[in-house]
């Protein structure tokens, strides 16, 4: 491609995903004292680990282009219309959620709520999942999602083997007509775990002193519906659990699961709305018993009360999480997929329990005409009791079958050589019955007329099996019924929400920069979003483009060859990449090296994924600047170099400080016979300036959600794809269903084999759009701004830790620890206050408790810069006044923070400071500013009275 | 300052020992400072009655807003009843841990095994306070 100045277009993206302008750039500068953006990065980022040629990628290409060869490639891609099932259906997106979800910043932008007082709107949402999902389940605690059915299933067996009493080597049972890809996670997750997987036919599941618990899927994979009762009895008889993977259309007319002895419910919610995208992302549900709730994996959104007694909403049990257990976590799950989980919950809402009753009951009503045509052809059906699937033995007919199928454009599951799988979806018109009975046909006539045929038979769900009790009684599942109604609660919800149109959300390690609006166009177009995760390959040949220049241009950008876009959350990456050195060991006779190091400072998800692959922490210290001690580094490794497997260290470090020596430590761990797995959890500073290969790395995860635009959600998707050194190519995961050819797996980390597909355009994009001089650009400045904020904080807070020259990287930790001494101001109170200021509160307490981790991105200008440092001074004069004796220990706009609407303009008002400065601290906040919608939480109470359901109307605030 | 009754037994794991009227049996619970160090007590996990502990076994875990902890038998013994109250209440912990807030009862073998438990003045120093 060659360039012309004068026709080449004259707008750029980089420009546009830049925050400052090059005028404001070489004002913050000279602020730094810095000539030039090559000058600051020559002194922050050590010289030995400095990349000395450009990224060899191509250039960058305009919006417009980018579209256009996005068009290209998903015209490469053929929807049929998939008729496969094992968990995915396709299924119609209500369009008022989808332009007012699906495609809406302010949703998709918003991250985690770690901070519920601006995020009560998403946490309703995921309430109300939460209660779709237990009252379908018939199990009572549900969780806000989880990355997919098969990671869920591995979820319940890891939580199984948790509240199990068991001996030395638990075992753990598997029906062998659950989903394939189930069955696959599954015995990955069981096999570095210890845990023994016996996978086979339900009649014969023995429940003995060693077994845990068991698996089984209702319906089965091949759609029979079983009464499973007898194997739970059987189960509870000797103490275990049994996990039932399960289906939430079927669910509205079977009988659910937490009825008939389930003590766990897991499965996809992607039908409810959300498209299949190739294999996601989706949002899976886990739900159980009441005295399992303190045990679930997950995110789980609870209720409590804010401190004037509001009902409030806020994540529940955080002290559980792999955060603050580490290696002592069961999981390393860290994330949920909000914002496909509030799709899902809200197409509950939109269609309420009788929509969905109606929806099942048709589909069922289909299949039932399906299984009377194929009988009438002669063909022979497997099992005769089904909800939307059908066996159907069709003996020597099946290659006919199969290219008649072809010719129509729709797929068949191929079960065995003459059995085929049909699964009928919300989709399944009647031109559609038509194709499947003529395809079925095979070259014959159907000699009846399709009104003609009958619908189910009586015992097509056998009256066990027929649901008899009510769901989704909640009122909300009820009002929203005109579309004029959805549209306005969808938006009140968003409206109570700081999402990044609203303002910068500067929390340290998660990189909330900009999602560009032609990033995310791609992610609801039909030949995207159509596809079946098992389609025939040939169907996606788009996708296949995509994949591999996506896995070409991040093995440039890490400099590390082989790729594997499977993993679906950066946690996930981790576990991956450990697998992958544990496989490649073993493969040479070194599985006994289970010993993994991790720096104290590490994020809790290194020594949780690190117990999943089977290894054994052992914590390496770090020094007063934040950096690994090398000394006991050295010491460490020495004592353990016959066992030592891997180090997992993250770069530049938790801290936020690029550490000089680290190019030494590889080395170190190399010599002593170990592997090093690199997080890339802050691989924002590094793109286009170092790369995971140069520092000495052999794995690494890169967070696409974080580094690579794809929107964080409101807490999911994410996307944690793992780059290898060559070595290691053969060892990365494979999938059963659609093999990869890897030599020697390390097994099956996903349900899908690309992990979520559907939302690769948007890094793809990203990379097209910035090229080289872009990318590098983008980490110049992202290294710029948080510089430029540290240095504007000066004098009025401490930088924890800064590397050479008194820089920091791409985020700096801000020291608020001495304000509880000189004013019994806590991190918490500013954070709080921050929120009056119009602003989302950095990262807090992590990963120093105390203070306050903050990260602004490439993609935020001087401008709000500026806006935020300001807040952050005028705080620090709040707490003056405190220190000062000029204002209240206890009753100032601190500790009182944040101050919501209904409060500040109540008739009662009796604190020491004014109404105004509690509501308008700044000139900012009186143009704008998103409101708290409620007062300080009170998170103990909500942990004590743990409810995870939507309450009574009457709880809801009066505005609603 | 935090609360070291001077009557009690105590561990560097933030555990105190309690004797009852019947010598066999002792309450244990954590610590004044322990409690305020957590901060408030959301949910404490015990054993069956009938478990028996070794010295140093984690005998249940404690679950606070900010952190969670596992809770170690500073004595060996075997459980004889644990503090029902805690599941409906688990602020008790936060507001009386030397009474209401105990959290289970052990048969101790020999007093002997007390011996080697912290006095209140060791523990003290401990905590530096």
């Amino acid at each position: 491609m060659s360039h012309d100045p004068v026709i080449d277009p004259v707008d750029s993206f980089a420009s546009r995903h830049l925050g400052p302008r090059p005028d404001d750039v070489a004002a913050m500068l000279e602020t730094l004292g810095y000539a030039s953006l090559d000058a600051l990065t020559d002194a922050a980022v050590p010289a030995a680990i400095r990349l000395r040629r450009p990224l060899p990628l191509p250039p960058a290409r305009s919006e417009r282009r980018v579209l256009e060869e996005l068009r290209a490639i998903a015209a490469e891609n053929r929807v049929f219309r998939s008729y496969l099932g094992m968990g995915y259906a396709d299924c119609v997106t209500p369009s008022v959620i989808q332009r007012n979800v699906l495609e809406n910043p302010g949703w998709y932008t918003a991250y985690t709520p770690y901070q519920p007082e601006i995020a009560q709107g998403r946490l309703e949402a995921l309430l109300n999942f939460q209660t779709m999902v237990g009252d379908l389940t018939g199990l009572p605690v549900a969780n806000a999602s989880l990355l997919d059915e098969a990671t869920a299933a591995a979820e319940a067996m890891a939580m199984t083997l948790g509240v199990v009493k068991h001996g030395e080597r638990p075992v753990f049972l598997v029906d062998d007509r659950c989903h394939p890809q189930t069955i696959a996670v599954v015995r990955t997750r069981g096999e570095w775990r210890g845990v023994a997987i016996q996978v086979g036919p339900v009649a014969q599941f023995g429940f003995g002193a060693d077994v845990i618990g068991a698996l089984v899927q209702y319906p089965a994979t091949d759609g029979e519906v079983r009464d499973l009762a007898q194997v739970c009895a059987a189960a509870h008889a000797d103490g275990a659990l049994v996990t039932v993977a399960t289906d939430l259309l079927a669910l509205a007319v079977l009988t659910p699961p937490g009825e008939w002895g389930a003590d766990i419910a897991v499965g996809n919610s992607q039908r409810f709305g959300v498209p299949m995208g190739y294999g996601g992302p989706h949002a899976a549900f886990f739900a159980t018993r009441e005295e399992y709730k303190r045990h679930i994996p997950g995110r789980i959104i609870g209720v409590s009360r804010d401190v004037d007694g509001r009902m409030a909403l806020r994540m529940a049990l955080q002290t559980r999480e792999q955060h603050i257990r580490r290696e002592k976590a069961t999981s390393n799950i860290c994330t949920s997929q909000v914002l496909l989980a509030v799709i899902a919950g809200m197409y509950g809402v939109w269609h309420g329990p009788d929509g969905l009753r109606r929806i099942a009951r048709r589909v069922h009503d289909v299949t039932g005409r399906l299984a009377d045509a194929v009988e009438r052809l002669g063909h022979r059906l497997a099992h005769r009791s089904y909800f939307d699937t059908l066996a159907i033995d069709v003996g020597d007919a099946a290659p006919g079958i199969l290219r008649a199928a072809t010719e129509r454009r729709l797929n068949l599951r191929r079960l065995a050589p003459s059995r085929l799988g049909v699964s009928l979806d919300e989709t399944t018109t009647a031109e559609d019955l038509a194709d499947l009975v003529t395809v079925f046909a095979a070259g014959g006539r159907a000699d009846f007329a399709l009104d003609r045929l009958e619908g189910p038979a009586a015992d097509a769900v056998p009256a066990a099996l027929r649901r008899t009790t009510g769901f989704m009684e909640h009122p909300v599942f009820h009002r929203y019924r005109s579309e004029t109604e959805m549209l306005r609660y969808l938006k009140r919800l968003e409206n109570r929400d700081l999402s990044l149109t609203a303002a910068m959300i500067p929390l340290g390690s998660c990189t909330m920069k900009l999602n560009a609006t032609t990033e995310m166009l791609p992610i609801t177009w039909r030949e995207f979003g159509g596809l079946h995760p098992f389609a025939p390959r040939d169907q996606a040949r788009g996708y296949a483009r995509l994949f591999e220049t996506l896995e070409q241009w991040l093995a440039e950008i890490t400099g590390l060859p082989g790729v594997s876009l499977q993993p679906n959350a950066g946690a996930q990456g981790e576990y991956a990449g450990l697998l992958v050195i544990r496989a490649w060991q073993r493969a040479r006779g070194e599985g006994h090296r289970t010993t993994c190091l991790i720096p104290q400072s590490a994020h809790g998800t290194n020594p949780a994924s690190a117990v999943m692959a089977g290894m054994d922490v052992v914590v390496v210290k770090t020094d007063a600047h934040g950096n690994i001690d090398l000394d006991d580094l050295q010491a460490k490794a020495e004592q353990h170099k016959d066992t030592l497997g891997a180090l997992m260290v993250t770069y530049p470090s938790t801290h936020g400080v690029f550490e000089a020596a680290i190019k030494d430590v590889c080395a170190l761990i190399h010599r002593h016979g170990g592997q090093v797995y690199m997080d890339g959890a802050n691989m924002n500073a590094q793109v286009g300036l170092t790369s995971p290969a140069a520092i000495g790395a052999d794995v690494c995860h890169l967070n696409l959600h974080k580094t690579f635009c794809i929107p964080h959600g409101g807490g999911g998707p994410g996307m944690g794809p793992i780059c290898v050194a060559e070595h290691l190519m053969p060892f990365l995961p494979d999938h059963p269903v659609v093999p990869l050819g890897r030599a020697h797996p390390c097994g099956t980390i996903s349900a899908a084999p690309w992990g979520s597909p559907s939302i690769l355009p948007i890094s793809w994009a990203y990379i097209a759009m910035m090229g080289p001089e872009g990318l590098t650009a983008a980490t110049q400045v992202a290294i710029l701004n948080a510089n430029y904020v540290m240095k504007r904080l000066e004098g009025h807070y401490e930088v924890l830790y800064a590397g050479a020259h008194g820089l920091v990287a791409h985020e700096g930790i801000v020291d608020t620890r001495p304000f509880k001494q000189s004013a019994g101001i806590e991190v918490e109170d500013i954070a709080k206050r921050l929120i009056d200021y119009g602003f989302h509160p950095p990262t807090v307490s992590f990963p120093v408790p105390g203070t306050l981790m903050v990260e602004p991105t490439e993609s935020e200008s001087k401008e709000e810069l500026d806006r935020f440092c300001d807040a952050l001074i005028a705080i620090r004069q709040e707490i003056r006044e405190i220190e000062r004796g000029e204002a209240d220990q206890e009753r100032n706009v601190l500790k009182q923070a944040p101050h919501p609407l209904e409060q500040v303009v109540s008739d009662t008002w009796d604190r020491p400071y004014a109404r105004e400065r509690a509501a308008f601290p700044s000139p900012a906040t009186r143009v704008q500013k998103v409101w708290p919608a409620v007062a300080r939480i009170d998170s103990a109470y909500g942990d004590r009275n743990l409810v995870c359901a939507c309450p009574p109307i009457e709880e809801y605030a009066p505005s609603v | 300052m935090s609360d070291v009754p001077s009557s009690l037994h105590y561990t560097e794991e933030h555990e105190y020992v309690k004797l009852t009227d019947d010598p066999e049996i002792v309450a244990v619970g954590i610590t004044d400072y322990a409690q305020g160090e957590l901060g408030d007590v959301v949910y404490v996990e015990l054993p069956d009655a009938g478990t028996s502990l070794a010295r140093m076994d984690v005998f249940g875990t404690i679950e606070a807003v900010k952190a969670v902890s596992e809770l170690f038998a500073p004595v060996p013994g075997e459980v004889v009843e644990i503090n029902e109250a805690l599941e409906g209440d688990p602020s008790l912990v936060n507001k009386d841990p030397y009474g209401e807030g105990w959290m289970i009862k052990v048969r101790i073998r020999t007093q002997a095994d007390l011996k080697e438990l912290l006095t209140a003045a060791d523990y003290q120093q401990h905590i530096g306070e």
